[in-house]
């Protein structure tokens, strides 16, 4: 096939204009995605007028808000999806995303990630996990890589990471997928079938942060991360005859669950309904 | 654009479910009633005592209206689907009391900063931490005022009564709206808890007031604009393809970031504080009693101004020529006619349930020839008549 050079950028359309140029460093991940999540919208055909995204604090809560051009709510660091709740109840028709970093969704909000999945509350949630706080200055996260270097974990991390995909999986979310930004094709069909799903939807992306962890843990340049995401990732199929020992280190990547649960919002107004019929007070 | 529960729907759920009249009820249902008669349809919190009969009143009576009713996590994520709520246009509340109040100040910031209307009842209780986690007090004056970081203005209102804490809510509500900004309601354990006589007027009674919608694209395109020069810029809600881009970091007019220019900066949060300040016809009240030839006031607010009123009728009638001053607005306090009557008296007493915060406050405006001392209580139970009075006649 002919290799194309493309002179225009079509998902410019997508993007906010005046924010621009991005303040992600070079070689960041979250332009991947970005990019993927734009060409999810572009490929569904969403009329960004009916998006709302909504970010907590991070270099990751900056991918889409504020430079996706739709409403968006950049809130307080690790909020963003109880700000979504509030948001999808009185928006029950739009798609509201929510895109943070790790540190955000998965360490100070972890508690409101855990019981939007439980409720199973229709919003996509697009984690970007970099193993590291990015924009404080690469501290160690609740993801960062047992024995991996970090500015407070100078020596080594002697703490476990969390593998949140699974466990949002365990609390109950309707469609959980994890990708990394070398499966980019990948990644946007899950964002795609996220959108769609009618629940809780998590999309993990592995994302490469060269500056914060990778200069600290012999990848300086974006492109080593990329190949380390894909010399050690390991499809879920396959993940699963496989032992811990085996497991350690590597990338689960593909879909966790996709699955048909009650909706939250859907729920609530059924309940509503209920609860006004009882009462004689439709007219 | 709609702000929901103004719709004429509303209004006859309302006739139908609740009639006029004398109800016996708590302070706390007061306050949800009040909240129901406001427009509020969306309540989101988390459940403590001695505020959680609010919650409960609202998960019962909301689905009535057709209203939503979310127990959170937790009281960081309620106050945060709040603020998420009201960009879609509900006019929303959550309750809580102490250590709730604390984890919802730094999104409590957030709402000061990004110009969110929402309520949010602080049913006071005896601190610190946990103290006496069932008991009232009046300890939460400077934490509605000063409980989030940075420069910022608040506004807070404080019932008397469980019937005053229906009308409170309500006005609460409309000074929200009005100036889009958070209003705190510093309500108390007593009279959450206390059953009395309230009356629910018709829905006809009461003024109830809506945030102000941009009228024409440009409006819309600058979120945090002053296009009227009140301060107070029209709120484009969401899901209406206006890209309203909210954040609680430094923005300009048009809502994007500027977190580098000294200018940006200021102007925003200089406006945030005129459209407090300028506007104060909007939210500031207060109640006198014998003011007018007072030689000795009676400061008081909240639970602490009923036994006030008590003690001021008796020296009355004892022949102390003895005033009260209640703000309704406690923050920001009435300062101007503080200042009048601090010209004017030559004591002043402040009854609170706590070691002395609203004295701070009144200190303030007073010259330094006056007399002035606190009447504290502290344990969870209410000062009463006689321990005000007896300060009174101390001072006569
Ligand atoms: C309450 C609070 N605590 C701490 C911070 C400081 N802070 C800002 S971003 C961040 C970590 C972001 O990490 P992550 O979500 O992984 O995003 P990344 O920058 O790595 O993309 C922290 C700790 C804050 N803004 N608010
Ligand atoms: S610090 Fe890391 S995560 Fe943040 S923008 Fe730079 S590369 Fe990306």
């Amino acid at each position: 096939m002919a290799k194309k050079i493309y002179s225009t950028y079509p998902m410019v359309k997508y993007l906010r204009k005046e924010a621009l140029p991005t303040a992600l460093c070079p070689g960041c991940g979250g332009g991947t995605v970005l990019n993927a999540f734009a060409n999810a919208i572009d490929s569904l055909k969403l009329d960004p007028k009916d998006l709302v995204v909504v970010s907590g604090i991070g270099c990751s809560a900056w991918i889409a808000s504020p430079y996706f051009l739709a409403d968006t709510l950049h809130t307080t660091h690790g909020r963003a999806i109880a700000f979504a709740t509030g948001v999808k109840v009185g928006l029950p028709d739009k798609k509201v995303v929510v895109i943070s970093g790790d540190g955000d969704l998965a360490s100070i909000g972890g508690n409101h990630l855990l019981h939007a999945a439980r409720r199973n509350i229709d919003i996509t949630v697009i984690l970007v996990n970099n193993f590291i706080y990015g924009m404080t200055g690469g501290q160690v996260a609740p993801t960062t890589p047992f024995g991996a270097k970090t500015t407070t974990s100078p020596y080594r991390n002697i703490e476990h990471p969390l593998q949140i995909s699974e466990t949002v999986a365990a609390a109950g979310a309707s469609y959980v997928a994890r990708w990394t930004t070398a499966h980019v094709y990948q990644l946007i069909e899950s964002i795609k079938k996220a959108l769609q799903v009618k629940g809780f939807s998590l999309v993990e992306v592995i994302s490469q942060c060269p500056v914060q962890f990778g200069r600290r843990n012999r990848m300086k340049e974006p492109a080593e991360m990329l190949h380390w995401f894909l010399k050690n990732s390991v499809p879920v199929s396959k993940a699963r005859n496989m032992s811990p020992e085996e497991l350690e280190g590597k990338f689960v990547i593909g879909e966790f669950v996709n699955r048909e649960r009650p909706e939250f919002i859907t729920e609530l107004n059924k309940l509503i309904d209920e609860v006004q019929e009882h009462f004689g007070l439709k007219e | 654009m709609i702000i929901r529960g103004d719709e004429p729907e509303q209004l006859r759920l309302i006739r139908k479910l609740y009639k006029p009249g004398n109800y016996f009820m708590q302070g706390n249902e007061a306050v949800a009633y009040g909240a129901l008669f406001a427009g509020c349809r969306f309540y989101a919190g988390y459940p403590i005592t001695p505020s959680s009969e609010i919650a409960e009143t609202m998960a019962r009576e909301l689905p009535k209206l057709g209203g939503y009713y979310l127990q959170m996590e937790d009281e960081i994520g309620s106050i945060a689907a709040m603020v998420g709520a009201s960009w879609t246009g509900f006019k929303v509340m959550t309750a809580t009391a102490g250590p709730g109040f604390s984890l919802m100040q730094e999104n409590l910031g957030y709402a000061v900063m990004t110009e969110t209307p929402l309520v949010l009842v602080d049913v006071q209780r005896s601190g610190p931490s946990t103290g006496q986690a069932t008991k009232g007090a009046q300890g939460d004056f400077f934490q509605a005022r000063w409980g989030t970081h940075g420069d910022h203005p608040i506004v807070a209102v404080s019932p008397t009564s469980g019937q005053d804490a229906f009308w409170e809510t309500i006005r609460a509500f409309n000074i929200a709206e009005k100036l889009r900004t958070p209003v705190v309601v510093l309500f108390d354990g007593v009279l959450a808890h206390t059953r009395e006589q309230i009356k629910i007027p018709d829905i006809e009674e009461v003024e109830i007031a809506y945030r102000k919608l941009p009228q024409n694209e440009e409006e819309a395109r600058l979120p945090f604009g002053d296009p009227h020069g009140d301060g107070v810029p029209p709120m484009p809600l969401f899901g209406h393809g206006y890209f309203t881009h909210v954040t609680g970091s430094t923005h300009k007019e048009n809502g994007l970031r500027d977190v580098y220019t000294p200018e940006v900066h200021d102007k925003l949060v200089r406006r945030i504080h005129r459209k407090i300040e300028k506007n104060r016809e909007v939210y500031e009240k207060y109640e006198e009693h014998f003011t007018d030839d007072a030689e000795i006031l009676v400061v008081s607010w909240g639970v602490s101004a009923r036994p006030a009123l008590g003690a001021v009728l008796r020296a009355r009638e004892e022949g102390i020529n003895v005033g009260l001053f209640v703000p309704k607005t406690v923050h920001p306090f009435p300062a101007e006619r503080m200042r009048e009557l601090g010209k004017r008296v030559r004591t002043i007493l402040v009854a609170e349930m706590n070691l002395g915060q609203m004295i701070i406050e009144v200190e303030r405006y007073v010259n330094d020839d006056v007399l002035l001392k606190g009447v504290n209580k502290i344990g969870g139970v209410p000062l009463t008549v006689e321990e005000i009075l007896r300060e009174i006649r101390g001072v006569a």
